[in-house]
């Protein structure tokens, strides 16, 4: 046998032997891609149910919380917030009746993460919520799922009927007098349900709103209840801590992060994928050895984090050591781990108003902030990459980013304004392209872009003419055509059609 | 379920069919079914190679089963052929055929077919 694998040294097989693995670390998605997600039996042979029947048998309830809190285990829905210290508000709280809600209302566009999680290992977040709720004194648990995630609904279901089944979800688990039971919600895709107190409120069944905090949800949550809410993967990491200690999972990450991070890494890049990092694994170790680089020798421009909520990292920050705190402060946010990456042909001025866009559309309509001032700012986005800015706008658009951020009722409207200010930030040129000198720097704003043949180039061919959809581009047989600026509508047809280089756009 | 004892016989029953113990010439085949998988077409790729081990008549020996994501998605549907003692097997843009061609040559004739792979898809 060893010679076998002597041989085939050479010419490796695994999925782990390319560069898109090796600098992985998988915790949260340990099972993912390994056992079958509808086999109880075989998320038992992986150890699983091992950490509840451990914390139910040998620990008390303050030690579940107390090696939370040792390891460092901090929300992976966006926030970073201690889920020990989360953990304890609930516990400390007396009440008859105690919850625990997993968030799995992924909502960003391009991520994956929690999906990924619920589709491909079930049980590890039926057996987190159970430990959450032996930690925190509650008995019964929802998890919130979208509606349009069909497949993880089904495998949830599944998992929890096969739970229930052999025992390990009910009464008197292990024989301890520890019961649990657990319910699933559907949610209908608004992206405002993945905010705490909007979420719950949804599964009161009520229109998905949010409420002021305080009250917080550890005091007053879900039917006015202590309530622990914590994210799919935030969860999918508890049973390896309880089961291998905080010591196996605070060894990973930085000083104030640790462990690991999934991303859904997307955009401008070779290896598109689900990648689980450690916490403090620099930007360009994910962008270039996992994810392969950008395609087609583009240059990296920057990378969005934390989706609709968060910011750009530039392209000068790509050796930062990517954690919670560092990406805060560098105007970024981890958010749920959505991660895309952008080439020079990105203009980000239109990155900025794609990700407004979005939240004027999710917008809950409850607080004026968010509901009239995104509308607000979108529209001062549009009229600068249509050509009709001025440099009052930008100023404009800066305070009304302030006041958004601070009088906006909820998580949603608070970071709305995020990706306009971070790329704001970080590409004022191309604000200032756009205003000044009426140009798109990417070539990306329709409005700004000029479509031209270079008649050196141009052979007079006539392709360019018989394919313009509004008849823009004039001229004879074998003489340089040319494009009449006021009917072209910039789909850039002529371009895709010219055999001779002749048509490029600016 | 009353006891940890009962968890540990399941564990204790189960796990061969997970990690292929050392000399038991074991194989465990897994195709990555979650919605990115199946939206790729892993659902006729899973298909087929379950029919191909039944018809075979060698599934006390080789085990089919879906699994959740593997994380590759511009290279879906993957298979994946865990084998006792051996590297693994990272089969990429699988189809029906290409399955059933890796059933005859490697799960059946031990033969890895090198082209398939993520390596050969990465070099």
């Amino acid at each position: 046998m060893a010679e076998a694998i002597n041989n085939e040294a050479a010419r490796h097989t695994s999925l782990e032997a390319t560069s898109f693995y090796k600098a992985q670390c998988r915790v949260a998605l340990r099972n993912c891609g390994v056992i079958d997600p509808e086999s109880i039996d075989e998320y038992i042979a992986m150890d699983g149910y091992a950490a509840l029947g451990k914390a139910l048998t040998e620990m008390t309830p303050e030690q579940v919380i107390q090696e939370v809190i040792d390891s460092g285990l901090r929300g992976r829905g966006g926030g970073g917030f201690p889920t020990g210290k989360k953990w304890s508000f609930t516990a400390a709280n007396k009440a008859d009746q105690k919850y625990v809600v997993c968030n799995a209302d992924e909502g960003d566009p391009g991520a994956f993460m929690d999906r990924s999680v619920l589709e491909g290992d079930p049980h590890c977040i039926i057996e987190a919520m159970e430990l959450c709720g032996y930690a925190t004194g509650a008995t019964e648990g929802y998890v919130y799922v979208r509606a349009e995630y069909p497949i993880a609904v089904k495998r949830l279901t599944k998992a929890i009927e096969d739970a229930k089944a052999y025992g390990l979800l009910g009464k008197d688990i292990f024989g301890t007098g520890f019961n649990f039971d657990l319910h699933i919600r559907l949610g209908a895709g608004a992206f405002v349900c993945g905010e705490e107190t909007a979420l719950m409120t949804s599964i009161e069944g009520n229109r998905g709103e949010p409420r002021p905090r305080p009250p917080y949800p550890a005091v007053k949550g879900l039917f006015a209840k202590p309530t622990t809410e914590n994210n799919v993967e935030t969860f999918a990491n508890v049973p390896q801590i309880i089961l291998r200690g905080a010591s196996f999972f605070n060894s990973m990450g930085t000083e104030r992060s640790k462990g690991t991070k999934v991303f859904a890494l997307g955009g401008k890049i070779n290896n598109t994928g689900l990648v689980e990092v450690p916490m403090g694994t620099t930007l360009r170790q994910i962008v270039e050895d996992v994810g392969g680089g950008v395609p087609n020798g583009k240059k990296f421009k920057a990378a969005q984090t934390g989706g609709p909520s968060g910011g750009c990292i530039p392209a000068s920050m790509i050796d930062i050591e990517i954690d919670y705190d560092n990406l805060v402060s560098q105007g970024a946010m981890m958010g749920s781990g959505g991660l895309i990456v952008m080439d020079e042909d990105t203009c980000m001025v239109d990155i900025a108003k794609f990700f407004l866009n979005f939240t004027v559309d999710e917008s809950c309509g409850k607080c004026t902030p968010c509901r009239v001032g995104t509308r607000r700012l979108y529209e001062i986005l549009e009229k600068i990459t249509s050509g009709n800015g001025t440099l009052e706008d930008l100023d404009r658009m800066e305070e009304l980013c302030k006041y958004i951020k601070d009088n906006s009722l909820c998580g949603l409207g608070q970071t709305a304004p995020n990706p306009v200010l971070s790329t704001y930030t970080r590409f004022k040129d191309e604000y200032i392209a756009h205003v000044v000198e009426k140009r798109c720097p990417a070539g990306v704003c329709k409005a700004l872009m000029r479509i031209t043949i270079d008649p050196d180039k141009c052979r007079g061919c006539t392709a360019c003419a018989r394919v313009c959809p509004v008849g823009a581009i004039s001229g004879t047989v074998k003489q340089p055509h040319e494009i009449d600026q006021t009917k072209c509508i910039k789909c850039g047809a002529c371009m895709e059609k010219c055999r001779f280089g002749a048509i490029s756009k600016k | 379920m009353k006891s940890l004892a009962e968890l540990a016989e399941i564990k204790a029953r189960t796990i061969d069919s997970v990690i292929m113990p050392s000399g038991s010439g074991r194989m465990r085949v897994v195709v990555g079914m979650a919605t990115c998988g199946i939206a790729a077409g892993a659902s006729p790729v899973l298909d087929e190679l379950v029919k191909d081990v039944k018809e075979a008549g060698i599934s006390d020996r080789v085990m089919v089963s879906q699994t959740g994501c593997i994380g590759v998605c511009q290279y879906e549907p993957v298979v994946e052929v865990h084998e006792a003692d051996k590297e693994k097997v990272t089969y990429v843009k699988m189809t029906a055929e290409k399955a059933r061609e890796v059933f005859e040559k490697h799960i059946q004739g031990g033969e890895v077919i090198y082209d398939y792979t993520i390596n050969a898809a990465n070099a």
